[in-house]
């Protein structure tokens, strides 16, 4: 089971948890079972296309998965998959 | 724009007064400052775009380490509900522009700041010839069309820009648009849809959350005129307050970025607002009863569209909660209170749930008011809409 750390602006689509842990062997894996189990969290994260959105990245440990082997990069137990949307807050 | 000079016309300092050694005694002492370094610092120009949390705590902590000449964008007003975080406001700067608020402060601090005021919203039209004159830019704004605005500039003119972003209690800092770095569109190609990521004021954000991240930008300012350190280039650093922890994920220059890419397909700045699909005021369909969406009176405020907005609520009301932009008429007295609208001007009007302003709609009509919209829903559709802050009576 590896760790998905939950974004704040998205923990409200997962329960309200900050971490969840999920099963999978790859990060399109890992990802495709936490959005059935989280069915409002899937149009935050894919496009109807079934994109990942351009406004959302997924870092395996600490590097980026599109420069890894995306969807298809293996995951460990021991990964921790960070969710990490844009923000844009900072005068108002 | 109220820019009294151009920022690159000083002659550059070659000294420090005997009080600037004093001043700075601090630095001094620190091997990797010592003079050279602090007259590095006065002769450095540094652009903040946005005086509010991020560029509250940076204005404040960079004029004290002596960056000589700051440059300040914003054309907002001192809000009360801005005083929890923004701290180079008062509450007796209440109603102040927030530039003349943040200069006045800043001088405070150390009036060997030069202080460039330039109280205009950042746009495609002025944004590089606002740049150009300075060595860094550090971005403090709020939205998604000005980030990838000053994003982009940055990278056409070759300027680093210090990023922080904050949201509720969590924050993000790089630095972003360095010849060797990622830039901004790197890391995120494209915006949200609008209304897809709430926006603090819709979201809230613990007071003190931008202090820290701004005070990470202030820290990468000061590294990059020094030229000291390791910069926070290629790397994005993750700040979340509740857990107190930071950590840091590893960015790449993405060869097929549009900006900073191979092949650049941007290559001048180009309409941000659409780009972030946030329509132009000109685009917005107009309901022919007159009626305009809290969201979209938000985002023309956002934008800095100019029009007045009103409400025609009573002062009890309006103690409860309010739009801060919107000035205050009651219904009652709007017929002999016409002269503090301007005509000319586009008019908002709202209430607390849309039938007032309705009437205060048609009697501004009838008075000769030719652009008049109506807020549907009122404040308690703000609040639904909107923010969530906003208490409902």
């Amino acid at each position: 089971m590896a760790k998905v750390l939950i974004p704040t602006p998205l923990r409200q689509y997962a329960g309200n948890q900050k971490e969840v842990e999920v099963a999978g062997s790859t990060v399109g894996e890992i990802l495709t079972t936490l959005t059935s189990d989280f069915a409002d969290l899937r149009k935050h994260l894919y496009t109807d296309e079934g994109k990942l959105r351009s406004f959302v990245n997924v870092y395996l440990n600490d590097d980026d998965v599109r420069y890894l082997d995306k969807d298809k990069t293996p995951a460990a137990p021991s990964d921790t998959l960070s969710i990490v949307p844009s923000i844009a807050g900072g005068s108002r | 724009m109220s820019t009294v000079a151009a920022p690159g016309t000083t002659a550059a300092p070659v000294t420090l007064t005997n009080e600037e050694l004093q001043r700075y005694s601090r630095h001094l002492i620190l091997p990797e400052v010592g003079p050279e370094g602090q007259l590095k610092l006065k002769n450095a120009k540094v652009l903040l775009v946005g005086t509010g949390g991020l560029g509250a705590p940076m204005a404040l902590y960079l004029a004290a380490a002596g960056v000589g000449t700051l440059g300040l964008v914003d054309f907002d007003v001192v809000d009360r509900s801005n005083l929890q975080r923004q701290v180079i406001h008062g509450t007796g700067d209440i109603g102040r522009k927030k530039i003349d608020s943040a200069a006045a402060s800043i001088a405070e601090i150390n009036p060997n700041v030069r202080v460039i005021k330039h109280e205009v919203a950042l746009t495609s039209e002025n944004a590089l010839d606002i740049l150009k004159d300075y060595d860094i830019v550090a971005d403090g704004t709020d939205n998604f069309p000005t980030r990838y605005l000053v994003n982009d500039a940055c990278v056409l003119l070759g300027k680093p820009n210090v990023y922080g972003s904050i949201f509720r209690f969590e924050g993000q800092a790089s630095v972003f648009a360095t010849k060797d770095a990622p830039c901004y569109r790197c890391l995120y190609p494209e915006p949200p849809p609008p209304g897809l990521v709430p926006s603090c004021a819709e979201g809230g954000v613990l007071g003190i959350l931008p202090g820290v991240v701004g005070l990470i930008q202030a820290t990468e300012v000061v590294k990059l005129i020094l030229g000291q350190g390791e910069p926070l280039k290629g790397r994005l650093l993750l700040y979340d307050a509740l857990a107190m922890r930071f950590r840091e994920l590893k960015l790449r220059k993405n060869p097929d970025c549009p900006v900073c890419g191979t092949h650049p397909t941007v290559t001048k700045l180009i309409d941000y607002h659409q780009f972030c699909g946030v329509p132009k005021t000109t685009e917005v369909p107009q309901v022919a009863s007159g009626d305009i969406d809290p969201v979209e009176v938000k985002a023309r405020l956002d934008r800095g569209d100019d029009f007045q907005l009103i409400d025609v609520r009573e002062v009890f009301e309006h103690q409860i909660c309010n739009i801060p932009q919107a000035k205050l008429i009651p219904l009652g007295e709007l017929p002999r209170r016409l002269s503090e609208i301007d005509p000319t001007r586009e008019v908002v009007v709202h209430c607390k749930m849309g039938g007032r302003s309705a009437k205060a709609a048609d009697l501004l009509r009838a008075s000769g008011y030719s652009k008049v919209l109506n807020m549907t829903g009122g404040i308690l559709a703000w609040s639904d809409k909107v923010d969530r802050t906003v208490p409902k009576y």
